[in-house]
């Protein structure tokens, strides 16, 4: 008899995981930098910061793909995760996998080196206007440029190259990203068009643009030294996020298929809860309604009560409002016993991987879940008497738990909260 | 252990394009069968500019309509067209749980910006310091908003109220195919009731067109119908437009008196690696397991082609369609242009309001694809083939 969840829909589970992040390559190195409380933010060398404020991230230069871009990072952090995450499963064959790529990713565009290139090869001197650079494009030496800067590029490759099925889906909920990947690739499990897929979620944004960018909206970190303490999760002092890369990938599969075949089962996916917010394009509504909502929602749909969570992965990015919204939206949720829950923040030691973050988040929960050891959050000095929570401060520590919610959210109003929990007894 | 799959319809059509604004207007100038494009503005690359719209219809605050650039502009008053459409606009309750699929490209860069880092930067002592130091100064706060893929949501979110659930899907045309797929395969496992799906392009993008001309991409010099493009190399026009659905479980609908424009019965979607011969291959294949699910009644059915007139895709698709010349054909990208992520929904529109019409709209082609359609129309296929990778079917149904 197939095995349900209290809905009656298939239980989803992981057999395979694979992280990359600022604190190294694979789950066994990230697992032990999280649980010492080591910190991977560093000050950027990738390229000059002069008159920048921010001058840090969590940069990931010990991978370098053989023409470096934006893409091109992504695609290379996206094969180390999903390398490991199969290997992990043993599902499927050397570029075969049985089900479909839900992928994460940041979104893509020309950059400056190509625009630089284009400039130059239009032989403009003194003015150079796009009419120069659509000329240049033209002259049919930059096709490269067309494949590597689709949006459709990273998936299609990594599609390619793992032989996932169907028509891979690359996706952007902003921050909350990985955790849509995840949440797409439960609920077509779920409704049984596969035993399997393959969610990945991968970022390399930090560029001068992208840093600009972010810089000028006021949401990152300028505490540039020491570069290790700049990510400040819901101390009094936190000051923004910072930047960082990385690449998180699972394996999920129905549970059936997986005991069938004989796999270890590494959790359960047990839930997902999705509310959007109508407020603004950058901030939460005040009175945090679709966050509340939205992991009201995952509880529900994990067939769970707020007193089964015993542990919170926190979005956590260290910006003054989302770590205030986020405490006062699990109070909403869990009344009293927030205080009693353990709630830390990933992002204090790896930064925000931003596109990537859920899905390496979600790859940190299920390590939780194994090892019953909650990874600190660090750079915790300060307390915020308005955000009386237990952050686990500084030390990881050892503690029961059995269904982590780690939320998600992001601009454009993304709210994404997942349940997981170690395989069903 | 197949469940009972729910029956979708669609149920609300919001499209803007160059022909004009709602499903009458579209209807009206397909059967006009007078394509055009604009030559001049990006010479030499040709574009399909959007008509004029009047905004505060469907973003009635300006301070909305400032955050946005043009894309999401056009992709928040074509989701308003659709809401209304279906009668849903304004309807908080049923908006507050609404779920909405968008594909997405992202937004433009500032061009002047640009141009003037680009101008400056061979000039400058120190390159890095030079760019870092323009892009603090330069670059607007806000533009970075206007340019996020997920934005456009972010901004129907924000005007309609559209939050149930909120998903942006990228990678040009397959992302419009996956998104309506995606929608649909929600729908009928019950996982959703009902789901604002679609999208929005800017084609009036000189960023773009160097991106697309750089991979030989581009319709230049002169305007002709897509099947026709072939012989000199080929290439799509690029398009402004928005294109939305709204879809919806027939019991929900009932359940709130709406009225169906047409039945959405398939979408299939898969990516080959495009080695000579695949697009064919694919597309036979998708029909294959179209055909099986949903029986064609050729003489009341026929094909609206997303063909986007860049090869080789464009002549492989027409290999697929010549196997089964019982089906007319209509190639939408003649008289719109190629708008990338909305495409798909865009033609899905349109073979909805054929559909809903009975009939379908007159040839534009003088290669012969295209020819006359005597009888009447109750089925139609859509096709959408990527110009780059990407290939699906859609099969939109009249509803008796």
């Amino acid at each position: 008899m197939a095995t349900r969840d209290k809905s009656g829909r298939p239980v989803v589970v992981v057999t395979g995981m694979g992280v990359v992040t600022s604190l190294g390559i694979g789950k066994t190195e990230n697992w032990a930098n999280l649980t010492a409380g080591k910190s991977g933010i560093r000050t950027i060398k990738r390229f000059p910061t002069d008159g920048l404020k921010t001058k840090v991230a969590g940069a990931i230069d010990f991978v370098t793909p053989e023409t470096p871009s934006s893409p091109a990072r992504c695609e290379r952090f996206a094969e180390i995760a999903i390398e490991e995450a199969i290997s992990e499963s043993g599902l499927g064959g050397k570029g075969s996998f049985p089900g479909p790529l839900f992928l994460a990713v940041a979104p893509i565009e020309l950059e400056w080196p190509q625009r630089e290139a284009l400039a130059r090869a239009s032989g403009a001197n003194d003015a150079v206007s796009y009419d120069d650079l659509i000329r240049a494009a033209g002259s049919g030496r930059f096709r490269d440029f067309h494949e590597r800067f689709v949006f459709g590029s990273v998936g299609h490759h990594l599609a390619d190259t793992f032989g996932t099925q169907g028509s891979p889906i690359s996706l952007s909920t902003a921050c909350a990203s990985g955790a849509s990947a995840i949440q797409l690739g439960l609920e077509a499990i779920r409704r049984g068009d596969t035993d399997a897929a393959l969610c990945v979620a991968t970022d390399s944004s930090v560029s001068p643009e992208s840093l600009i960018r972010f810089s000028l909206l006021s949401a990152l970190s300028t505490s540039n030294e020491p570069a290790g303490e700049a990510v400040k999760p819901f101390a009094k002092n936190r000051d923004g996020f910072v930047m960082a890369e990385g690449a998180g990938a699972l394996v999920l599969e129905s549970y059936d298929a997986a005991k069938a075949r004989g796999a270890r089962i590494l959790g359960v996916v047990e839930g997902c809860g999705e509310l959007a917010d109508s407020f603004h394009r950058t901030r939460s509504s005040p009175d945090g309604k679709p966050i509340v909502g939205c992991i009201r929602n995952a509880i529900a749909d994990a067939g769970l009560a707020p007193e089964d969570i015993d542990y919170i992965n926190a979005h956590g990015t260290g910006t003054p409002e989302n770590d205030k919204m986020e405490g006062m939206c699990a109070t909403t949720v869990f009344g009293e016993r927030v205080k009693s829950i353990p709630i830390s923040s990933n992002k204090s030691m790896i930064g925000h991987t931003l596109s990537a973050a859920g899905a390496v988040e979600a790859v940190i929960s299920l390590m939780t879940l194994e090892h019953q050891r909650i990874p600190p959050t660090i750079n915790y000095k300060v307390p915020d008497p308005s955000i009386p929570l237990d952050v686990v401060p500084n030390t990881a520590r050892d503690a029961k738990v059995t269904h982590v919610l780690s939320n998600s959210f992001g601009f454009g109003g993304q709210n994404v909260s997942l349940i997981m929990a170690r395989e069903p007894a | 252990m197949a469940e009972q799959r729910r029956e979708v319809w669609i149920t609300g059509i919001g499209i803007v394009s160059c022909l004009g604004e709602g499903p009458e207007a579209h209807w009206h100038k397909l059967n006009e069968a007078k394509p055009s494009a604009d030559t001049q503005t990006f010479a030499p690359c040709v574009v399909h500019p959007i008509v004029a719209i009047d905004f505060d219809k469907q973003i009635p605050k300006k301070g909305d309509q400032r955050q946005m650039e043009p894309w999401q502009r056009i992709g928040t008053y074509a989701a308003g067209l659709a809401l209304e459409s279906a009668g849903a606009k304004g309807n908080a309750e049923l908006a507050g749980r609404m779920d909405m699929i968008i594909a997405a490209g992202g937004g433009e860069r500032d061009v002047g910006v640009d141009s003037a880092v680009l101008s400056g930067l061979p000039k400058a002592a120190d390159r890095d310091s030079f760019l870092n130091e323009r892009l603090m100064s330069d670059l607007r706060p806000t533009l970075f908003l206007a340019q996020l893929s997920n934005l456009l949501a972010g901004n129907i979110s924000i005007v309609h109220g559209v939050t149930g659930s909120s998903r942006t899907f990228m990678g040009e045309e397959s992302a419009g195919v996956d998104a309506v797929r995606i929608a649909l395969a929600r729908i009928q496992a019950g996982q959703s009731d009902i789901t604002l799906v679609g999208g929005a392009h800017n084609g009036e993008r000189k960023d773009l067109l160097m991106l697309y001309e750089s991979g030989g991409y581009l319709l230049k010099d002169e305007f002709r119908p897509v099947w026709e493009r072939a012989p000199r190399g080929g290439g799509f026009a690029l398009a402004s437009l928005g294109a939305f659905l709204v879809l919806e479980s027939r019991e929900h609908a009932l359940s709130r008196g709406a009225s169906p424009v047409a039945r959405l019965s398939a979408v299939l979607a898969d990516s080959s690696k495009r080695r000579p011969g695949d697009v064919t291959g694919t597309l036979e294949r998708l029909w294959s397991k179209l055909a099986g699910a949903s029986p064609i009644d050729e003489s009341h059915a026929a094909v609206i082609s997303g063909a986007t007139g860049a090869e080789p895709a464009t002549s492989e698709e027409r290999k697929f369609l010549a196997a089964h010349p019982g089906l007319p054909v209509r190639a939408t990208g003649t008289h719109i242009g190629h708008g990338l992520e909305p495409q798909f929904s865009m033609n899905i529109a349109l073979a909805a309001v054929a559909a809903k019409h009975g009939k379908l709209f007159a040839p534009a082609d003088r290669s012969g694809v295209e020819r006359e359609m005597s009888g009447s129309l109750r089925q139609a296929v859509v096709t959408g083939v990527g110009h780059w990778r990407g290939e699906g079917l859609a099969l939109v149904e009249a509803v008796d």
